[in-house]
């Protein structure tokens, strides 16, 4: 077999892939910011990042799957630190006595859509061009390796102060996700992860392919647009093949927090082509459906993105406020989690809510 | 109670005498280069009119001379870093995220020491006690005379912060210290950034509000000194020197605050137009809405409560271009009175247009009679849309509210804006800055994270927080009203952890009163 052509990320792309991964992170996620910052400073450090194509794997070839699990508000007083999710890694290595070919993050939207580049650089291999949900979810099961039927375990979890801890084996995800979230929360409610190693063939078969160009193109059409004085929103949307949904401002947020989610909604007052209509945003850490009245208009797993008017960027869930300007805008979500099966780990029943799936994007 | 506003600005010093609650005098005198002579300027102006001659209460400055020296890049100095909370956050020390030019400017050195806490108050590191000592020892060595002390969740629990400002007062006794939990929020960085820059002004702080005391003991004024902040309430000068940061944005806030009193209105629109630029902004409780999200100084990242503003490029300096109509955002500025059409120049001013139209009486109107009626309707057109289109973009709710036009530039501000129930004008709106000084309250804030506790217990804790804050920075704790509260509930964390933030506002207590007491 010949050798995979790998690509340089440079630092322009990873400037656009936090803005990208913000917008995928449909309201959750935790901001890319303080990645990005870790990523500059290794960057002025010489250090470089490749990115491989997933088709390029061997079968056999072993992939790391990252994520630094926690609240963000934590992340803002602990601050992302590269060498503890290539730490995390690195413990997969030992209790499995592999080799990691490259790595990936579980989740492309938000904070974690920059964690397999600041590994990598430490470990000294590529990352695949890919994640697990295309976006960004709240829970360790709703990613498409779960929705494949993958092997949840073994999971390590790494805290700075030299706490190490692998949850060796469980019977399904739910339980992964139970047993991670517990020392996590012992952790101070945040840890460097890395989820069950997947071998070359599962990430073939069901990762979700190319969102680590997709959230890089999706930021740089955002910021280019930006810059010319055009509409980032339009560009967004021309890039994505997205659909506009609603312009206005916000005018009220309601948030409580139930089973250690943030739970709440938001609610949209129209203007322009929408003024004397309102448009109501329910989330759990991210946006999850969109009502017109009593009517949903887009539900999850269409990837429902708030974004600021002005500059395109997203809007969180966390901070979303009072007077803020948004556009309500839908992308289409990856193939496998619309599927029958992926709607069970993902679709608006898991989120509570008791619609059938009805994509923004099916004819009608 | 009779109180005199004092509001040092780019380009006057404006002043006025307040007496129970009524402006008695106010005047207008030019911004000096060093600041001291303009307020005694202005001091002398205010005093020369008999009815203000008279013993005041206090005296409130409120300015822009801290901000202005970190955009400008001056009168900073060398501060020590010291970051706690190690071994977390080590990939991204102190001054990571600052402009090159500044970094090399303030970083004098960086300690990184063990220690902190915790998002639920549990130690995250014993402090490193030795490591504290060694760095208290280099920095003497080195001879720094500044430093900044940022532990993680310092907001929750300062121990780590104030065992560090022990050890430094007893090894480097003569450098000056700022603790991070004093100025700031939760966000590590942000809160780290403005401990920094509190630190990298301490000398300068020093030297202005020495120099603002002689100013005021120069013009005959025997009378406490307060300088106003950010939130558009006062602190002591005593307090003010220890943390400049917190009048950073002083100078809109003041305006906002004096429009409030002035008109009576508590919750309205404000804009402020001036020279080059109209500030446009929100009165909550008589308050100024604050910016919730990250503000930038000089480049710099920070969490500071800054009022949430608008500046738009229009104000009675600005250009009036002709192919197409277009006011702004170019302006003479301090050059009006020699440019402007009216006063005998060649540019073409929104002030010329005003007075072309008769809205407003400066100058020799003779010299704008050939301006065309089209033009004049084209312009004044033009300022209008974009008063009204950012006015409405800094609206949060939709129905009509009432909007306070103030500032020298204010004839600009059209007498109907869609959206708008009624446009108020008042007496003294061009001094409103001046006035929001000499009205200012005293405040105090508290921002936690509470666990096990109702909404409405957790929200009481963080009041009686904020209040005992409010009577330390001089508040008469019988007149404290809680003018802004706010909780979220935290995503992931157990325990039903509620973030609350409280602000109180209350009037300065009166000094004999408390020594009584």
């Amino acid at each position: 077999m010949s050798e995979p052509e790998l690509t340089t990320i440079g630092l322009d792309d990873i400037e656009a892939l936090a803005v990208g991964a913000w917008i995928l992170g449909t309201g959750g996620g935790g901001s890319p910011y303080l990645g990005l910052l870790n990523l500059r400073r290794l960057y002025a450090e010489g250090h470089r990042v490749q990115l491989m194509s997933p088709h390029d794997l061997g079968d056999d070839d072993w992939v790391a799957v990252v994520s630094n699990m926690g609240a963000p508000l934590v992340g803002q007083e602990r601050l992302a630190d590269s060498r503890n999710i290539a730490r995390a890694v690195r413990m997969q290595e030992e209790i499995n006595n592999i080799k990691f070919r490259a790595v990936m993050s579980v989740e492309i939207g938000g904070g974690n859509g920059v964690q397999a580049l600041m590994a990598a650089v430490h470990l000294g291999i590529p990352v695949v061009d890919a994640d697990c949900m295309g976006r960004a979810f709240p829970e360790a099961q709703m990613t498409s390796v779960a929705i494949g039927g993958l092997r949840p375990y073994p999971c390590t979890l790494y805290d700075p102060r030299g706490i190490e801890a692998v949850v060796t084996k469980v019977p399904s995800w739910k339980w992964m996700e139970r047993a991670s979230r517990k020392i996590c929360v012992e952790m101070g409610s945040i840890a460097s992860t890395s989820k069950a190693p997947r071998t070359g063939r599962e990430v073939k078969d069901w990762a979700i392919h190319f969102t680590t160009t997709k959230a890089i193109r999706i930021g740089r059409a955002v910021q280019e647009a930006h810059r010319r004085h055009e509409d980032p929103i339009a560009a967004l949307l021309e890039s994505e093949g997205g659909k506009k949904l609603f312009t206005g401002k916000i005018v009220d947020v309601a948030r409580r927090t139930t089973e250690g989610f943030l739970r709440g909604s938001a609610l949209v007052e129209g203007s322009d082509a929408d003024r004397g209509d309102r448009l109501k945003l329910s989330f759990q850490n991210e946006w999850v459906v969109a009502w017109r009245g009593e009517e949903p208009i887009v539900m999850a797993p269409d990837l429902i993105c708030v974004l600021d008017s002005v500059n395109g960027h997203g809007v969180g869930t966390e901070t979303v406020r009072y007077g803020q300007r948004v556009t309500v805008v839908a992308l289409p979500a990856p193939d496998v989690l619309t599927s029958p099966r992926g709607l069970e780990f993902v679709g608006p029943r898991a989120f509570g809510y008791d619609l059938e799936f009805r994509s923004v994007f099916s004819p009608r | 109670m009779k109180r005199i506003g004092i509001d040092v600005g780019g380009t006057n010093t404006d002043a006025v005498l307040i007496a129970d609650e009524k402006v008695v005098h106010s005047v207008k005198c030019p911004t000096t280069a060093d600041v001291t002579s303009g307020i005694l300027d202005a001091l002398r102006t205010l005093r020369a009119n008999p009815l203000a001659a008279v013993p005041v209460d206090a005296v409130v400055i409120g300015t822009t001379h801290f901000i202005n020296a970190v955009v400008q890049r001056r009168s900073l100095q060398k501060v020590a870093a010291i970051r706690i909370g190690m071994p977390a956050s080590a990939s991204l020390p102190p001054f990571c995220d600052w402009p090159a030019d500044l970094a090399a400017l303030v970083s004098g050195d960086v300690f990184m020491l063990e220690g902190g806490h915790d998002y639920d108050g549990r130690p995250f590191m014993p402090l490193d006690i030795a490591g504290l000592k060694a760095a208290a020892r280099k920095i003497r060595d080195k001879g720094l005379r500044s430093v900044a002390v940022c532990s993680s969740f310092s907001p929750l629990d300062p121990s780590c912060e104030t065992a560090a400002r022990d050890i430094l007062a007893e090894i480097c006794p003569e450098a000056a210290v700022t603790l991070s939990h004093d100025l700031g929020r939760i966000g590590l960085l942000e809160r780290e950034n403005a401990a920094l820059l509190n630190a990298a002004l301490n000398d300068l702080a020093v030297t202005t509000v020495a120099a603002f005391r002689r100013a005021i003991a120069d013009s005959g004024i025997d009378a406490p000194l307060f300088l106003t902040q950010n939130d558009g309430t006062v602190m002591q000068a005593e307090i003010a020197t220890a943390f400049p940061v917190m009048s950073f944005a002083s100078g809109a806030t003041n305006s906002m605050r004096g429009a409030a009193h002035l008109s009576g209105l508590h919750d309205a629109m404000v804009v402020d137009v001036g020279g080059t630029t109209s500030d446009i902004g929100q009165l909550r409780h008589g308050f100024p809405r604050e910016a919730n999200a990250v503000v930038e100084v000089g480049g710099v990242r920070t969490l500071f409560r800054m009022p949430d503003l608008l500046s738009i490029g229009l104000g009675g300096g600005s250009h009036v271009e002709q192919e197409p109509v277009r006011v702004g955002p170019l302006s003479v500025g301090y050059r009006l009175t020699s440019e402007a059409l009216v006063f005998g120049g060649t540019r073409l001013t929104a002030t010329d247009i005003a007075v072309a139209a008769g809205l407003l009486d400066v100058g020799d109107r003779s010299r704008v009679a050939s301006v065309p009626k089209s033009l004049i309707n084209a312009a004044l057109a033009d300022a209008q849309r974009k008063l009204e289109e950012d006015i409405d973009r800094m609206k949060t709710e939709s129905g009509d509210v009432p909007l306070l036009a103030v500032g020298g530039g204010a004839f600009l501000v059209p007498n109907r804006l869609p959206g708008i129930s009624e446009i108020v004008r008042v007496p003294h709106g061009d001094c409103a800055n001046a006035v929001g000084a000499a009205i200012a309250q005293v405040s105090g804030e508290a921002d936690q994270v509470f666990r096990d506790l109702s909404r409405e217990d957790a929200i009481a804790a963080a009041r009686r927080i904020a209040e005992d804050r409010a009577v330390q920075a001089g508040a008469e704790r019988g007149s404290l009203t809680m003018v802004d509260v706010e909780d979220m509930p935290i995503a992931y964390l157990p325990g039903n952890a509620l973030r609350v933030r409280v602000r109180v506002a209350g009037a300065i207590a009166n000094p004999d009163v408390d020594a009584a007491a």
